[in-house]
């Protein structure tokens, strides 16, 4: 009735970049700046590995979020058959189709392995990794990554190669197809996230151990993730394309799930930290214990104010959600503290490790953000810029198109 | 006996069409003291209406902060002065140990605030309405939508408010007494 006028199909126009558009070079622009950050990074190395492969495994673990959050923002759409994501479904399709190069922004990690995870070479009379060698020996380290690695890249391949046929056969079949495929989908990303979480982060220090870690991680890419895909469409909307395509209702939903993951978030962690606290055995609490010492205390607390208490009340209004201006402040937000909760997760143990009992920011961290910033830019932008912004051929998009908050 | 005097004029449409057209109509009038029922939510009445947001949401987030407080300010006083007791060897006040309490209170509070908010938003309970006195409203609950527009309005005038209802497409009016 109120919504007779919104638009029932897309143009053109709208959903395609012109190859003369200033987001048409994005692509090489964005691998060229990523080559020179990871030459760059790979220059400044020197004598200290160390801190160049905690800084790439920081920057991986923050870009991969966004591969991960798009594979899975996706299946969930097709398992719920969610109608009114459809027009930014595609942008979450782009981001999962990174994944494979994901493999390839590993092999310094692997390159690192000897700096990075201590149970590589454990000491003599260390029970405990003993105890782990079944699990942490290099052998299955590297077997269980080729495993993630290749389901995740099938996965995204196929989703994406479905949608994106259905954008010219216009085919409802593919849509019962895809919804079919998810709930294996969603199991299989369940598990490969929380061991790669374990595998890769987890084991920084390997004596510790928690069950959630993988949730944790898996909360922190979702509110990662909902904030570019808030972004993305600002961006692509101010280059004059999605115009009346996505609508305040669809930012408005963005937003909340942005608030809702966040608290999600707060949650796990505040129930990881919660457990150990009471329970107070010394081999858990040293993980804490790191994050407590000389500044790590203040990186601790900030995360804490910065990624619950300040978004919790400023996403909370509908008003802050439902205006881009704001919501772009508090999406820039959170993608800044999804990199400090990586960086809080991922450099303490070895600069404890070292003798360093402060956290101090290293040129690296900001030489292997552009260099893996860069390369995953690329990807995305070229997805982009290669198919329609929006999947055309989906049977439901008017309903989307349509869609509005109550 | 209570002198019955005039309280307004009931309106009765048959399909949503010319209902919500009717809401619009009274509305573009400047009508404050008036009210749509239906007997299931019809999408976009509330524009038609020219309802404003409601002001629950505050309610509830004013409730909620109390009861957070309330949880947290409580666990310290018992923990701290009322009754200290040493616990796995953790100091009196352990504001972690008073988290899930005070998120609890809080979300507690918060659902109080939701309902008992919206009851005294809508002023319910409310034992009696005018509106009852009619017999064709009973079909409220079933498949006609229903116009009260009260006679204290300012811009009510007998005459002119039941044209303009007409030209909306009511298929039935009558005056309700108090």
């Amino acid at each position: 009735m109120s919504h007779g006028h919104a638009p029932r199909t897309v143009a053109a126009e709208d959903v395609i970049i012109p190859s003369g558009h200033a987001l048409a070079k994005l692509p090489l622009i964005a691998a060229v700046v990523g080559l020179i950050g990871i030459g760059a990074s790979f220059a400044l190395m020197g004598d200290h590995p160390e801190q160049f492969y905690l800084s790439w495994l920081t920057n991986f673990a923050f870009f991969l979020s966004f591969g991960l959050g798009g594979l899975w923002f996706v299946i969930v759409q097709h398992v719920t058959r969610a109608g009114w994501s459809i027009v930014v479904r595609r942008a979450a399709e782009n981001l999962m189709v990174t994944l494979p190069v994901f493999a390839l922004l590993f092999i310094p990690v692997i390159m690192g392995m000897e700096h990075l995870y201590h149970w590589v070479h454990p000491e003599e009379g260390d029970v405990v990794l003993q105890g782990k060698l079944g699990y942490l020996n290099t052998t299955f380290f590297l077997g269980r990554a080729a495993f993630y690695f290749i389901g995740w890249a099938l996965f995204a391949l196929f989703f994406y190669a479905k949608s994106v046929r259905q954008d010219e056969s216009k085919a409802a079949q593919i849509s019962r197809t895809l919804r079919g495929v998810a709930p294996v989908a969603i199991v299989f990303f369940a598990l490969t996230l929380t061991f790669g979480a374990f595998d890769w982060f987890m084991s920084l220090d390997p004596h510790w151990f928690s069950t959630i870690f993988g949730v944790y991680y898996f909360a922190g890419t979702t509110v990662a993730t909902f904030a570019l895909l808030a972004l993305s469409a600002m961006v692509l909307q101010r280059g004059g394309l999605l115009k009346g395509v996505v609508t305040t209702e669809h930012y408005h939903d963005l937003g909340k799930y942005l608030f809702a993951f966040n608290v999600f978030w707060t949650y796990i962690a505040f129930s990881q930290y919660f457990l150990i606290w009471y329970a107070n055995i010394p081999e858990e609490t040293m993980w804490y214990m790191y994050r407590m010492e000389g500044t790590w205390l203040y990186v601790s607390a900030f995360l804490a104010l910065g990624h619950f208490v300040i978004p919790f009340f400023y996403l909370m209004s509908r008003h802050i959600k439902r205006n881009r201006k704001t919501l772009a402040i508090g999406a820039l937000w959170m993608l800044m503290m999804h990199w400090v909760d990586m960086y809080w997760v991922i450099q303490p143990p070895l600069a404890h490790h070292h003798g360093g009992h402060g956290a101090s920011l290293s040129v690296l961290d900001l030489t292997t953000f552009i260099g893996i910033g860069g390369i995953f830019l690329a990807v995305y932008a070229w997805r982009m810029r290669s198919k329609a912004l929006v999947p055309v051929g989906d049977p439901r998009l008017a309903e989307s198109l349509a869609f509005e908050n109550l | 006996m209570r002198e019955a005097k005039p309280w307004g004029m009931l309106a009765e449409f048959e399909n949503t069409q010319t209902f919500y057209k009717g809401c619009e109509k009274i509305r573009d009038a400047g009508f404050s003291r008036w009210d749509a029922y239906s007997p299931f939510p019809v999408h976009g009445l509330d524009k038609a209406m020219g309802l404003k947001r409601s002001n629950l949401p505050w309610i509830v987030l004013i409730c909620g902060l109390i009861g957070a407080s309330v949880g947290f300010a409580m666990q310290t006083w018992v923990a701290t002065t009322a009754y200290p007791v040493i616990i796995s060897g953790k100091p009196f006040f352990s504001w972690q140990a008073f988290v899930p309490i005070t998120f609890e209170l809080g979300v507690l509070f918060g659902a109080f605030g939701a309902v008992f908010g919206m009851f005294g938003i809508n002023k319910l309970p409310t034992y009696y309405h005018p509106v009852f006195t009619s017999d064709r409203f009973a079909r409220v609950t079933d498949d006609r939508f229903f116009i009260a527009v009260e006679a204290q309005d300012p811009s009510y005038d007998e005459r002119k408010t039941k044209k303009l209802l007409e030209s909306a497409g009511a298929t039935h009016i009558e005056q309700l007494e108090d």
